[in-house]
């Protein structure tokens, strides 16, 4: 199945197994959903419950924090996470403080799926990665599903916690073919996972760049070089436990972010690994994230300017050849 | 606007909304004193001359319906029920108070209540209102949601994406605007290309009026009219209650937007003194009468008071509680 298609499937077995769930946003009926994640959905379980909105992002984001304020659990698509800026007074000032503001009498139960990254010239406005500048947020929980299991399954995870939850998909997954692990039935939004196990350093990244980084590894493992590549799953928070246990055992890290590096999560995965990790490093900790400008629209301007496996395997061999003999 | 009945009034029921507007008034001149002794901090936005509006509206909700609110709530927290005393122990920031000493003067929520607070984001409350009242459509309840904001908030596309929505959806939302004309400092016709509030509702269809907001008796009396066909699933309505505010806009404006006589001219139509007139005309109040209710709310203050003075504080130790739902299991 694709990836898109383990996202319906995970939206439809949310409106199945809870009257309480119900899905909306931007052409999500009609039209399908602009990434065609709902098609089919409005014609089994109806207007009510397959919601098209106005291009009114502060209003229904707003309005999915009200719903599940009043016990429903909305899952809320945001078209793309550019556009979530419009609803960013309701994300932060509503959705991420009610609990905390009210001490503790109110929960804003809502999921927030939208469509983020770069790599399909679509130029600046639509090719933000803000995944980590919303991470930055007390009271909003961050998940990233980049696996076919993950987004099957993050999605109830989702639903099932009492937090708001933003999870982010990127949008050059959607057509991703793979298969589900058989017998899974659900994962957890807490964890991180080890994608590739390797002994000479450790990739962590999470979303499209997890496909970067196993790539580069293949062809490190070539060179004799041991990748191994870390999936965050989750950005807020922050597996540290994962992390660290394996830097401990590789000794070494690059830190693959779609974002951009000023200040992004890349900085604050490094600095985490500095401050309960640094004796055990064999040689500092190197970054691959997106370049510092508005992403562009040429292809070759928009390539140069993300992740390349290329420029992964090129960070790679920098610290393991820094790092000597070991 | 529209005209206050007098006809079915009677004493019990002018002396219940009397008493509440009081209670609100001796409360929120408290709060000022308290702020000049440094008891209070933060922002302070009071809610004197504004009071018929809460007082009206909140007696035609049900417990079962919800409330949205603003920065300028107090009234709004007491008049729905909000104990005064969990109120001002929330303005010294005390673990008793309605947010646990987290929220302060404006973000007050009460949850057994359905007050929602407490929005300190202009028209940041309009989305959320919008939101519990399509729960309560998707539920099939006839539950409403009455949502209070300013007139500034009619300048923000919040106001305008909610009020679309609410009709598109026809959701049990009963919009109360206090156009109390100053949006801090800025006069509404200094901000708005239209200043009537209601044109602007009629254009996204939902049913508008423009209110007599310092007579309790013409909100009580616009609010009746209009809350039955909202529960009934008309869809929502707009009141623009055309009110004051007597004191400014914080504690840190020196109301240089304004003329002492413009405010003078206001408070001789106060809501208390207008009530109070009308009462006495009709022979169903003598002077005894308010000066028992007066002392009444003067007592009550007091207590709450004392309640917040003898509070503890939340231990620094649970500061980062409730940022995320604390799980039971």
């Amino acid at each position: 199945m694709s990836y898109r298609d383990a996202v319906r499937e995970a939206v439809r077995g949310a409106l199945k197994a809870d009257p309480r769930v119900f899905l909306m946003g931007e052409d999500v009926g009609r039209y399908g959903g602009s990434y065609a994640v709902s098609k089919g959905l409005l014609e089994e379980f109806g207007p009510d419950r397959i919601r098209d909105t106005p291009l009114s992002e502060s209003a229904f984001v707003g309005a999915g924090i009200g719903a599940a304020l009043a016990g429903l659990r909305p899952i809320v698509e945001v078209m793309t996470v550019n556009f979530s800026l419009l609803a960013l007074d309701q994300i932060m000032n509503n959705a991420a403080t009610l609990s905390h503001m009210s001490g503790g009498q109110l929960s804003v139960p809502v999921v927030i799926r939208l469509a983020t990254g770069a790599g399909r010239q679509l130029a600046a406005q639509h090719s933000h990665s803000l995944e980590g500048w919303y991470a930055h947020i007390p009271g909003l929980r961050i998940a990233v599903p980049a696996t076919i299991d993950d987004a099957r399954f993050m999605l109830a995870a989702a639903l099932a916690s009492p937090d708001p939850v933003l999870l982010f998909e990127h949008l050059y997954l959607y057509n991703m073919e793979g298969e589900l692990t058989p017998g899974l039935e659900r994962v957890d939004l807490d964890h991180a996972a080890i994608r590739r196990p390797g002994r000479d350093v450790t990739l962590i990244t999470y979303g499209w760049s997890l496909y970067k980084c196993l790539a580069a590894a293949e062809t490190l493992a070539k060179e004799g070089v041991e990748a191994e590549v870390l999936d965050l799953r989750t950005l807020r928070p922050l597996d540290d436990a994962a992390v660290m246990a394996s830097v401990r055992r590789t000794r070494r890290a690059v830190i693959v972010d779609e974002g951009w590096r000023s200040g992004g999560l890349s900085a604050e995965v490094t600095t985490r690994i500095v401050e309960q990790a640094f004796y055990e490093l064999d040689s500092p900790v190197a970054r691959v994230c997106t370049a510092e400008v508005p992403v562009p629209y040429a292809k070759h301007l928009e390539d140069a300017a993300l992740p390349s496996p290329a420029r992964i395997e090129a960070a790679v061999r920098s610290v393991v050849t820094r790092s000597g003999s070991g | 606007m529209s005209a206050p009945s007098e006809a079915a009034l009677t004493r019990e029921h002018g002396l219940d909304l009397l008493r509440e507007m009081l209670r609100i008034r001796s409360f929120e001149d408290r709060c000022y004193r308290l702020y000049g002794e440094t008891k209070i901090r933060g922002f302070l936005h009071l809610y004197n001359g504004e009071e018929a509006v809460a007082v009206g509206a909140m007696r035609l909700l049900g417990p079962a319906d919800a409330v949205v609110s603003t920065y300028r709530e107090h009234g709004h927290a007491i008049a729905r029920g909000v104990p005064m005393n969990k109120v001002m122990a929330e303005l010294y920031g005390k673990q008793t108070g309605c947010s646990r000493g987290r929220g302060g003067s404006m973000h007050l929520f009460d949850a057994s209540k359905r007050f929602y607070g407490g929005n300190a984001i202009v028209a940041g409350g309009l989305p959320v209102a919008v939101g519990l009242a399509l729960a309560e459509k998707l539920q099939r309840q006839s539950d409403i949601t009455a949502c209070f904001f300013g007139d500034g908030a009619v300048a923000e596309g919040e106001f305008h994406e909610s009020l679309n929505l609410a009709s598109l959806w026809k959701l049990p939302v009963l919009f109360l605007c206090e156009n109390n004309l100053y949006a801090m400092g800025t006069a509404l016709d200094r901000a708005q290309a239209e200043t009537d509030i209601t044109i602007k509702a009629r254009a996204y269809r939902i049913e508008a009026t423009a209110v007599d907001g310092m007579d309790v008796l013409a909100v009580e009396a616009a609010v009746r009219s209009v809350v039955e066909r909202i529960r009934n699933g008309g869809g929502p309505a707009l009141l623009e209650m055309r009110t004051y505010r007597f004191r400014a806009h914080s504690m840190f404006d020196p109301q240089l937007y304004r003329d002492k006589a413009e405010v003078e001219a206001w408070e001789k139509k106060g809501p208390i003194i207008t009530l109070t007139t009308r009462l006495k005309a009709l022979g169903l109040m003598t002077e005894d009468d308010y000066q028992r209710l007066e002392r009444e709310a003067g007592a009550e203050v007091d207590a709450a008071v004392q309640f917040a003075e003898g509070s503890p504080w939340e231990p620094e130790s649970d500061l980062e509680r409730f940022v995320y739902a604390e799980r039971t299991s």
